[in-house]
């Protein structure tokens, strides 16, 4: 296995103090990148939340589930057909694009009549449902797939960036701006913009709201397909994996602006680097508090985030 | 490329499981004109947040079971056979306790398992109430055998007796080697099991002559193992202790060798992954030479060793609860020979004075002091090649340490 | 309504459960029905903010945690009397209610935003109690088995019944109290429209205050009992999301903003799970599996929960000539 003795035993040099509560300046760069490359990923898993949100005003209890269960598809590809998870895509897509899109008109839709709390009952129903599914068929071992490029990084000469993970900030960045794109320049986003805007006078001209409804919800979890290729080369996924990402990501949320695609991008990259720094600083447990402090005080003070409208 | 193994893997863990339902279904026609079979609670964590850990151990329970029945039932209560009552403790204290008044309610002679010290303590409290035994599993917390119930026995070593286990043999690997590791950073969940962990090590390892460096704490789960590694690279310690769950220490191993980090050695105490074939099986480099100290079988014991083959070849991964259950339905169907009734009192009493050595672990006759079973003790492991080997203590290690891990 | 025939319907449902202890005998059944109680209580406190003043809270465990907490570190540490230490419990839970409230109505965060900050204010809760040293930190609280009545804890599982039926009697009666005073009137006008109610003269900001307190006191209630009753704490459990869920879920599947929702809520559902789980037999997680969907097609068929489907089935049945009007989430009981 190839390791560089003779890098670790220069830097050994540079470490002056052990104890030290300071941590030297390419610590924390590493850190910041870190930030900012686990950040994207949040912000993927994010923006299906803020679509959702944003145009159906519903809180997806389910997004997490959902998430788990594309990991696992992601698994099954590469254990039985040796598809790689970034080729895995290609179907994965397509396929969870049907499945939200058949969740939201068939399942949650219909179920929920309109109210609130009920589509949060519905939600939550679908989401033990999904995470007991899942429990049931591939027990609850942690699984893990490896694939040839897992180790390899970028040499930054301060820092050694992994590969997966450069690569999943760079597809996270692509498909945030393909949906804004979506979003601001096509028919079906116009109609999805009207729905988030007036549902009344949207359905008044003659546009089919349960279509677009589920529409949106189709594409909330073709992104969670996307953030599920992109995580399992570097992370593991049991049957209640996705959860890990949930409350991050309505942290993101609620930053960036209920139904900002701008605001989930950039407040997922934020919310990575803060986690990551508060992490170094307080420790990996208390340093989840930073993520919360910034929700609350988001919430208290700027409620419509940085990139939101005033509900 | 990954092993194309699998599917099939998959198939034979249905037949597997297929076997033994029938196996449950068919043995009450085995019964012949025989004593009543004696109901015993088998609890475990099968769903939620423990599962996979709860059946684990459910397989080395109803093995036993099996076992026993095979062998001829209880002798002494004319070959009564055992029968399973199993409870699901819903990876939670109120599940587990609700489980117990169940079986209570069936009129089970006393329950077996629990798994998490926080299931452990609830559920060891309601079965107090009835008189009920309790044979306690893994449960490390010591606040279980501490409260001065009568009806609780564990037969693992706790937390003080793995940490201080985990110590000895330390200084006893490392001075063999001539002392080549002195400095320490510590990696711990920040749970019951990592935290208490964590705060024994940092007190007791600079009286052993080691300096620890740091001390990380993460929670269960975490998304993200790039800042501990990240700091380890930042201390260079000679060794990193890592006490986490399996997930989380997959992900710090991975980062670690992505960061091309390579300490001396990793010595885990009571980790989930380190002693876990899923692990070395998946992640031969990572897992390579890592030790741990943490249960496990008796490599050296014939019982433990067909034990091992047979599950394995059913398609489950080899992981200590299944011997630890195994040794303590035994260890319960001893005390019920000797008590030669089903009396909760009798039984208790049995199972306090048990001398037994019949088990399949690394222990001693078992010899219980105020439901501490002080003839039990973790041992030191290793990942060589594609196994894991015990190597230390000598008299139950098949392989000896490779410290430090070679360059 | 007279003030008798409001309150009798509770008095009667209420001498109905005292019987159970007397005529089950079954520990099994008199512990599981201890559990769907204490889960009532905490329902009962999510109703009284979330039925009647249409706040909905995600994170009630903030309060029930608080007076877990409470109760259990003030025996074990102070050595005070455990009935005491849950008084205490309550009044730091309601006052933990009343510093959330005050925070997040002030500015004016209603619906999903008021939902996710206190989802929020729970999970620091979770982190701190898990992290702090007062707390037992990771350890958690351990009470002693010390069966004494006076020490909380009884020789019989059904002595607990009873508490905490009387506990669960307290909520009802003081729900149905509140939903008969004028500050009920200002509350349901406050979840209707809070502009409108701004306009008749009520102070939105008082209402919605007295109503969080008193929600939370009352979770609060149910976290003492926890504690008391299973004698140990950590801060999943305390703190944990399980409980702000069931609090949720349990009116809202048995009649949201009604009396007796959170009660039949919290049965149903209580039931529902152990049904499942014994139904669906071996394959770990199939029962819940089953749970969650019964959980959507309830919602599906019961729209407005069970006290209010049981209502429409009862005015079909007694008038059935006359179609229904379509159902909507207005409960049976809400009149």
């Amino acid at each position: 296995m190839p390791f560089a003795s003779a890098a670790r035993a220069a830097g050994r040099e540079f470490i002056s103090n052990p104890v030290a509560p300071m941590f030297s300046p390419e610590i924390v760069a590493t850190a910041v990148l870190n930030g900012l490359l686990t950040g994207a990923v949040y912000a993927l898993v994010a923006l299906g939340l803020t679509l959702v949100y944003g145009v159906l005003h519903i809180i997806n209890f389910a997004h997490g589930a959902l998430l788990t269960a594309a990991m696992f598809a992601v698994l099954v590809l590469k254990l039985w057909l040796g598809l790689d998870p970034y080729v895995a895509m290609v179907p994965l897509v397509p396929l969870f694009f049907i499945i939200g899109y058949a969740l939201q008109r068939f399942v949650i839709g219909p179920a929920s009549h309109g109210n609130d709390a009920n589509i949060l009952l519905v939600t939550l129903g679908l989401s033990i449902l999904i995470e007991n599914l899942l429990l049931a068929i591939f027990r609850s071992d942690t699984r893990t797939i490896d694939v040839p490029y897992a180790f390899m990084s970028i040499d930054l000469d301060f820092a050694l960036l992994a590969l997966p993970r450069v690569i999943a900030f760079g597809v996270s960045v692509v498909v945030a701006a393909a949906l804004w794109a979506l979003l601001a320049l096509t028919d079906t986003g116009k109609a999805i913009r009207a729905v988030a805007k007036e549902k009344l006078g949207a359905a008044l001209v003659g546009i089919d709201v349960a279509h677009v409804y589920a529409v949106t919800f189709g594409l909330g979890t073709a992104c969670l397909a996307v953030a599920a290729c992109l995580l399992m080369p570097t992370f593991y996924v049991s049957p209640r994996a996705g959860g890990a990402f949930v409350f991050v990501a309505f942290t993101i949320v609620v930053l960036g602006g209920m139904g900002s695609i701008p605001g989930a991008l950039i407040g997922g990259l934020f919310i990575g680097v803060v986690e990551s720094l508060s992490g170094l600083y307080f420790g990996e447990s208390l340093g989840q508090i930073g993520i919360f402090a910034i929700f609350i005080a988001i919430l208290l003070f700027r409620p419509t985030g940085l990139f939101g409208a005033r509900a | 490329m990954f092993d194309p193994m699998k599917p099939d893997r998959r198939t034979i863990l249905k037949t597997g499981a297929a076997a033994f339902a029938t196996g449950v279904v068919a043995a009450p026609l085995v019964l012949r004109a025989q004593p009543a079979a004696i109901k015993v609670g088998v609890l475990q964590p099968v769903t939620g947040a423990l599962a996979h850990d709860g059946q684990q151990g459910r397989i080395g329970a109803e093995l036993a079971i099996r076992d026993i029945n095979a062998g001829g039932g209880i002798k002494s209560l004319g070959g009564a056979k055992l029968e399973m009552v199993f409870g699901d403790a819903k990876s939670t204290p109120e599940g587990g306790t609700q489980e117990v008044e169940r079986m209570q309610g069936e009129g089970v002679v006393a329950v077996v398992g629990g798994y998490a010290s926080a299931i452990c303590l609830a559920t060891t409290q309601a079965a107090a109430r009835y008189d009920l035994p309790y044979v306690v599993d893994v449960g490390v917390s010591d606040q279980i055998v501490r409260r001065g119930l009568k009806n609780t026995f564990r037969i693992a070593p706790g937390f003080g007796t793995c940490a201080t286990q985990a110590l000895d043999n330390l200084v006893r690997i490392n001075d063999a080697a001539g002392k080549p590791a002195r400095t320490v950073v510590l990696i711990h969940e920040d749970g019951l099991f990592g935290s208490g962990l964590a705060k024994l090590l940092q007190t007791e390892l600079p009286k052993r002559g080691f300096e620890v460096l740091e001390t990380i704490a993460h929670p269960t789960p975490t998304r993200d193992m790039s800042n501990v590694a990240l700091q380890i690279r930042a201390k260079r310690p000679d060794l990193v202790i890592p006490s986490s769950y399996y997930g989380e220490y997959v992900l710090l191993a991975r980062t670690m060798q992505q960061q091309r980090i390579r300490p001396k050695a990793i010595y885990a105490v009571l980790n989930g992954a380190a002693s876990n074939f899923r692990f070395v099986k998946e992640f031969p480099e990572a897992a390579n030479l890592m030790m741990d100290c943490n249960h496990w079988h008796d490599p050296r014991n014939p019982k433990a060793i067909a034990l091992r083959k047979e599950v394995e070849a059913r398609g489950a991964f080899w992981t200590y609860n299944i011997p630890l259950n195994y040794s303590a339905m035994l260890f319960l169907a001893d005390a019920l020979e000797r008590a030669k009734s089903t009396d909760r009192a009798a039984v208790i009493e049995a199972l306090a004075a048990s001398t037994f050595d019949g088990h399949i672990m690394p222990y001693g006759p078992t010899k219980f002091v105020d439901g501490t079973n002080t003839g039990a003790a973790p041992v030191n492991l290793q990942v060589q090649g594609n196994d894991i080997k015990v190597i230390y203590p000598d008299m139950f290690a098949d392989g000896k340490p490779v410290f430090p891990m070679p360059a | 309504m007279s003030r008798v025939a409001a309150y009798l319907p509770i008095a009667a449902v209420v001498a109905l459960a005292a019987v159970v202890p007397l005529v089950v005998t079954s520990n099994t059944v008199i512990n599981f029905l201890v559990f769907t109680l204490i889960v009532a209580v905490a329902a009962q406190g999510w109703n009284l903010l979330g039925g009647y003043g249409g706040q909905y809270s995600f994170g009630h465990a903030a309060f029930f945690g608080t007076g877990a907490y409470v109760t259990a570190l003030l025996q074990t540490q102070a050595g005070w009397n455990p009935w005491a230490t849950v008084l205490l419990g309550i009044l730091a839970g309601a006052a933990v209610g009343a510093v959330i409230g005050f925070l997040s109505f002030r500015s004016g965060l209603r619906g999903s935003y008021f939902a996710l900050i206190t989802l929020a204010f729970a999970e620091v809760f979770r982190i701190l109690a898990n992290a702090a040293g007062i707390t037992g930190g990771a350890a958690g609280v351990l009470i002693r088995l010390d069966v004494r009545p006076e020490n909380f804890q009884f020789a019989s599982r059904g002595t607990f019944f009873w508490v905490g039926l009387a506990v669960v009697a307290i909520g009802l009666v003081l729900t149905r109290a509140i939903e008969r005073s004028r500050f009920g009137a200002h509350l349901v006008a406050v979840r209707e429209n809070e502009d409108a109610a701004r306009a008749l003269g009520v102070d939105p900001l008082r209402v919605k205050l007295l109503a969080i307190t008193l929600s939370a006191g009352l979770t609060a209630a149910s976290g003492g009992l926890y504690a008391q009753y299973f004698l140990f704490l950590d801060a999943g459990i305390a703190y944990g999301a399980w409980i702000s869920v069931e609090a949720l879920v349990a009116p809202i599947i048995g009649g949201i903003g009604t009396v007796f929702g959170p009660l039949v809520g919290a049965v149903v559902l209580q039931g529902l799970g152990h049904l499942t789980g014994h139904l669906a037999g071996e394959i770990p997680g199939i029962s819940l599996v089953v749970f969650g969907a019964l959980l959507i097609l309830a919602v599906a068929f019961a729209p407005d929960g069970a006290t209010g489907m049981a209502g429409r089935l009862w005015r079909r049945w007694r008038r059935p000539a006359t179609p229904t009007t379509t159902p909507t989430a207005t409960g049976g009981e809400r009149c």
